[in-house]
């Protein structure tokens, strides 16, 4: 079967499959995260030992880490979105960047906010300017800043080129934030943060780590295909096919499906509850 | 097509200006922002003489020394080069102990003793149950797991060359 994956670059037939798309997602992220929850707390040792001799509050890592390699692949994603868009002129990859951009700032936060937890315990203290630590808030403010410039713009292509800007310009964050516990001499970047490793961890802690990472991708898909179909309709409110889809589902339930939505089940019901969210 | 190029062109040197922004970033990084200071920069006299600093080491075996109050404690910090003596008055982490690493934050008396106002503890990246390290190191200690220093570092303090301390 021979897919033309140009036909998908249209806001108009991604909508429907992104539709599809989100359940898929949402049920495979969910499964994963209770099964890397669960090998998290019953299948890993209740503390660790040499130098690191932490207790049970070492489990804050199946969050921490996951949260934290997220919030910098994300920033990844929507630079790579914006940088697309801006080349290509193509209205979708500003709507995907848009749509990655609050997921990313959750896991930001997230990272953060567990960190924190993890934090008092283990060094002593919620929070510590280290390298580590401030380039992690800074990333934090460069997603908000992105969201909060765009919204400032009225104009949606003028908003959109505007923080796909920013969003480049950000990505000098990113190897910031690796190398801050990363570089090759430690002395030269002393850091209170642990460095990171994946080949010094035991392996039932690692396996909880990774699905829990798989989970939180694939959770970010759903959620950020969600947002995007809201941002479709409401860009796209005023063309004929959002209208007719509007008309329709407002209709009621015995209508027939939209056109472009294909057979897609309980696609009446998404177009609803969607048009709903973007009249509020 | 023109336009197109021109802005590939436009982000391409974005992108280029970014990474070497971020290079110098990262080179300003490794000279001048330390976040801690070595006892050995300590007693080169590299550290600001009237203003806050943290110094961070591991901390010295059999030099703690916990005061007739009950709260203020006295130990040594070093890199294995050099010592810094620190006092603190105040509930120490929970990961304190000595030989492990420790970031103290605070400034130097006139009688050369650091006086910190906060001791937080650092921790390495190890993350394996007490079991396994005692197998793993019984079995290098008798030549049976044949693993480099390098691969399973020590401690992740700028110390190198720091064997495993139980």
């Amino acid at each position: 079967m021979k897919i033309n994956w140009f036909k998908y670059a249209s806001p108009t037939a991604f909508y429907p499959v992104a539709g599809r798309l989100v359940p898929v997602f949402g049920v495979a992220a969910l499964a994963l995260m209770l099964f890397a929850l669960y090998w998290g707390f019953f299948e890993t040792p209740e503390r660790l030992g040499g130098t690191n001799p932490q207790k049970e509050y070492y489990r804050i890592i199946f969050i921490h880490v996951p949260a934290a390699w997220m919030s910098m692949w994300l920033y990844l994603v929507l630079a790579a979105w914006s940088a697309v868009g801006l080349v290509f002129n193509t209205r979708l990859s500003f709507m995907m960047a848009n749509a990655v951009a609050p997921t990313g700032a959750i896991f930001t936060f997230l990272a953060l906010w567990t960190g924190a937890f993890w934090g008092r315990p283990s060094w002593g203290t919620y929070w510590d300017w280290d390298p580590r630590l401030t380039s992690e808030l800074i990333l934090f403010f460069l997603y908000i800043g992105f969201m909060a410039l765009h919204s400032a713009i009225d104009d949606n292509r003028r908003a959109d080129q505007a923080a796909a800007l920013l969003a480049i310009v950000g990505l000098v964050m990113l190897p910031i934030i690796y190398w801050s516990i990363n570089c090759p001499d430690p002395n030269n970047c002393a850091a209170l943060h642990q460095r990171s490793s994946v080949t010094d961890i035991e392996s039932n802690i690692l396996t909880a780590m990774l699905v829990m990472t798989l989970g939180f991708w694939l959770y970010s898909f759903a959620a950020a295909f969600a947002r995007l179909r809201n941002i479709i309709l409401l860009r796209e409110q005023d063309s004929a096919w959002v209208r007719k889809m509007v008309d329709e589902a407002g209709a009621g339930p015995s209508s027939s499906p939209p056109p472009g939505a294909g057979a897609a089940d309980g696609l009446d019901a998404g177009g609803h509850r969607a048009s709903r969210g973007v009249s509020v | 097509m023109k336009a197109r190029q021109k802005r590939l062109m436009f982000v391409g040197v974005a992108v280029v200006g970014v990474g070497i922004a971020a290079s110098l970033a990262l080179t300003a990084l490794n000279s001048n922002i330390a976040y801690f200071f070595s006892p050995s920069q300590v007693q080169a006299g590299e550290h600001p003489t009237d203003a806050v600093f943290r110094v961070g080491g591991l901390v010295v075996e059999d030099t703690l020394k916990r005061q007739e109050d009950g709260l203020t404690v006295h130990f040594d910090v070093t890199d294995n080069a050099e010592i810094v003596n620190v006092s603190y008055t105040g509930i120490l982490p929970d990961l304190f102990g000595e030989g492990q690493g420790v970031v103290a934050k605070g400034r130097i008396g006139t009688d050369g003793v650091f006086y910190a106002d906060q001791v937080l503890a650092k921790h390495d990246e190890s993350y394996m149950p007490p079991e396994v390290e005692d197998t793993l190191q019984t079995a290098h200690a008798k030549g049976v797991v044949e693993t480099s220093t390098e691969s399973m570092p020590a401690a992740s303090m700028p110390a190198t060359g720091q064997t495993v301390t139980q």
